[in-house]
């Protein structure tokens, strides 16, 4: 039976649009911990400026796929990946690609705000600058400033920006973490559940803002949460115990999906 | 024949156990008086050494005392504990100093570098010297380390002095091995385990989430340490190295043993010193009169307070420096 998806998701070119060029794609990828695989052979590509969610029920793969996007299992010991996942046409699992280029190139938010909390809010906005040598306060304060109004954060805090970043409420650290993750202008924004452990208020906010970012970068968001899959994304992904079950432009899966797993899951039947 | 009655008319129906109730309360008792003992312990020892040192602390003055530079228990009785304050104070802060960042190092290896099986066989080797009784580590230091010191290191040093540089030679005192220096060393690498020991926990402390959130910008591994690790780990770090400097400050035996035992100031670089702890090892049997004997515990009660600010300090930085958020975030 799974076997019967795999195949199905492997055709999700043919329901995409081609107009749309595509920004990143991964080709049979496997995540492997140990000897189990988290992710099997998962075949996705992710559209240009568009925002692709990742959705099913906990321990899918999802997060562990995201993951795989950046290299983050470089850091876990006993994962491996095998596969490949392209950017702009060119493996970033290929032999003497270093995983730190990739990770300016494909930035990452997570489930939980991660400021660093013995920085300032300025400074945790421009943290990925410095780490590639930039200086320059000219430069560093327009950066600070753009990033900051682009995760809509800059009203909020222009007046006190040397104010530790862990001081903000929960939904401005998160949208701190996204200003520093935009600072560094990613051509990918990966998002890990960006929302889920903020009040629905700063959820809208997170949200509006997504689809502001979309216009410059493209995003794929892992979400649990099925309404804000249909809400913000373009495309989504429906992944089940490891594999991807369907692939399809969110209005087709939320209305008329291929596989009968998705519509049991979005449906509520489980997960 | 009535019905048994059920688990849930049983479970309500029992009333409490005596044994139960009084348990509770002799437990509780007990753990009350035990936590007040050691208040009672520590203020006791506190007023019995202020009490015994204050013949001494009358007739030289409560600062007198301290900063009094004379120590002779022999002629004048005069006595003033100003010199092995310098020698306390020198060798801590030298020994801290010196220790730090090899200790910091020990602990970002152990934690962040070695592979699982390294870092348990640095970890055991780290819990391993820190409990080396300071005896031993005294007399190593007295027939390896001292002589070694002596011949690699000091004597060198002090012919090169002597031939093309004699005003440095009352800065560099004498080259016999037990001295200031020799002292500071041992000290370095008996407080190295315990600085190391509290930064690696610190640093193992750090969230997932921080370093993660490092890496997904870009950093190399070095970066994350100095920008998510180093940084939140800090107050474990400060507190070690605090706590390290207290224990420097104690050190008795090896010390004494290494130190050579001088009196009077000034003290050089090479040359024989004192520090309290020392001074009180090395006279107590023989203070026969009563004002040397009261002297020895002023300089006690002196310590004690010293130890006591010093420990204060440490938990005051802890909390300034501690994360905000917490451990959470």
């Amino acid at each position: 039976m799974h076997n019967q998806e795999s195949t199905a998701a492997g055709r999700h070119a043919e329901t995409a649009p081609a107009a749309t060029d595509i920004r990143m794609e991964t080709r049979k990828l496997s995540v492997f911990y140990g000897d189990t695989a988290g992710v099997n052979d998962v075949s996705l590509s992710m559209y240009n400026k568009k925002i692709t969610a990742l959705i099913g029920p906990s321990g899918c793969g999802k997060t562990t796929f995201l993951r795989s996007l950046n290299r983050m299992h470089d850091l876990t010991r006993g994962a491996r990946v095998t596969g490949q996942a392209l950017l702009d046409g060119s493996d970033i699992y290929a032999p003497k690609v270093d995983p730190v280029t990739v990770r300016r190139r494909v930035g990452m938010v997570f489930q939980k705000p991660t400021p660093f909390p013995t920085m300032s809010i300025y400074d945790n906005v421009v943290a990925g600058l410095k780490l590639v040598g930039i200086r320059n306060r000219a430069v560093l304060d327009e950066v600070a400033e753009k990033a900051l109004r682009g995760a809509a954060l800059w009203d909020e805090v222009k007046d006190r920006l040397k104010a530790p970043g862990g001081g903000i409420s929960g939904g401005q650290q998160q949208r701190l973490s996204i200003a520093r993750a935009l600072a560094v202008e990613p051509e990918v924004l990966l998002m890990d559940e960006p929302t889920s452990s903020l009040d629905p208020q700063s959820t809208i906010r997170i949200e509006e803002l997504m689809s502001e970012l979309k216009k410059q970068v493209t995003i794929v968001i892992v979400t649990h949460n099925m309404q804000q899959a249909s809400r913000i994304s373009d495309y989504t992904a429906f992944f089940y115990v490891g594999d991807l079950v369907e692939f399809n432009p969110t209005a087709k899966m939320f209305t008329n999906p291929n596989q009968k797993r998705t519509e049991e899951y979005i449906t509520g039947r489980f997960g | 024949m009535a019905a048994a009655p059920s688990t849930y008319e049983l479970v309500r129906r029992t009333p409490p156990l005596l044994y139960r109730w009084l348990g509770d309360r002799i437990f509780a008792v007990l753990v009350t008086l035990f936590g007040l003992t050691v208040m009672g312990l520590a203020i006791s020892l506190a007023v019995v050494l202020f009490w015994e040192g204050s013949e001494a602390i009358k007739t030289f003055g409560f600062w007198g005392f301290l900063i009094g530079t004379t120590w002779d228990p022999a002629l004048t009785l005069t006595f003033g504990t100003f010199p092995f304050l310098i020698g306390t104070v020198v060798t801590s802060v030298a020994a801290l100093a010196l220790s730090f960042f090899p200790a910091l190092a020990v602990a970002i290896f152990s934690a962040e570098y070695a592979p699982r099986w390294l870092s348990h066989i640095i970890d055991a080797l780290v819990d391993l010297i820190a409990a080396v009784p300071s005896v031993v580590v005294g007399i190593w230091g007295i027939f390896v380390l001292a002589p070694w010191l002596r011949d690699h290191f000091y004597l060198p040093l002090y012919m090169w002095a002597a031939e093309s540089r004699p005003e440095l030679l009352p800065i560099i005192g004498s080259p016999m091995g037990y001295g200031m220096t020799t002292a500071v060393i041992v000290l370095a690498l008996m407080i190295v385990p315990f600085t190391a020991a509290l930064s690696r926990d610190a640093i193992r402390l750090v969230p997932k989430a921080q370093r993660e959130a490092c890496w997904a910008l870009g950093a190399t591994r070095w970066e994350v340490i100095r920008m998510a690790v180093l940084p939140y780990a800090r107050s474990g770090i400060v507190a070690g190295a605090i706590l390290s400097f207290g224990r420097a400050i104690g050190e008795t035996m090896a010390v004494a043993m290494l130190i050579g035992n001088k009196n009077t100031l000034p003290f050089d670089l090479f040359g024989p010193a004192a520090t309290m702890p020392s001074v009180i090892i090395n006279e107590f049997r023989e203070a026969v009169e009563n004002l040397h004997l009261s002297s020895l515990m002023a300089i006690g009660f002196y310590l004690f307070l010293i130890s006591l600010i010093v420990n204060l300090l440490a938990a005051y930085i802890q909390r300034k420096m501690m994360v905000a958020g917490g451990r959470s975030a």
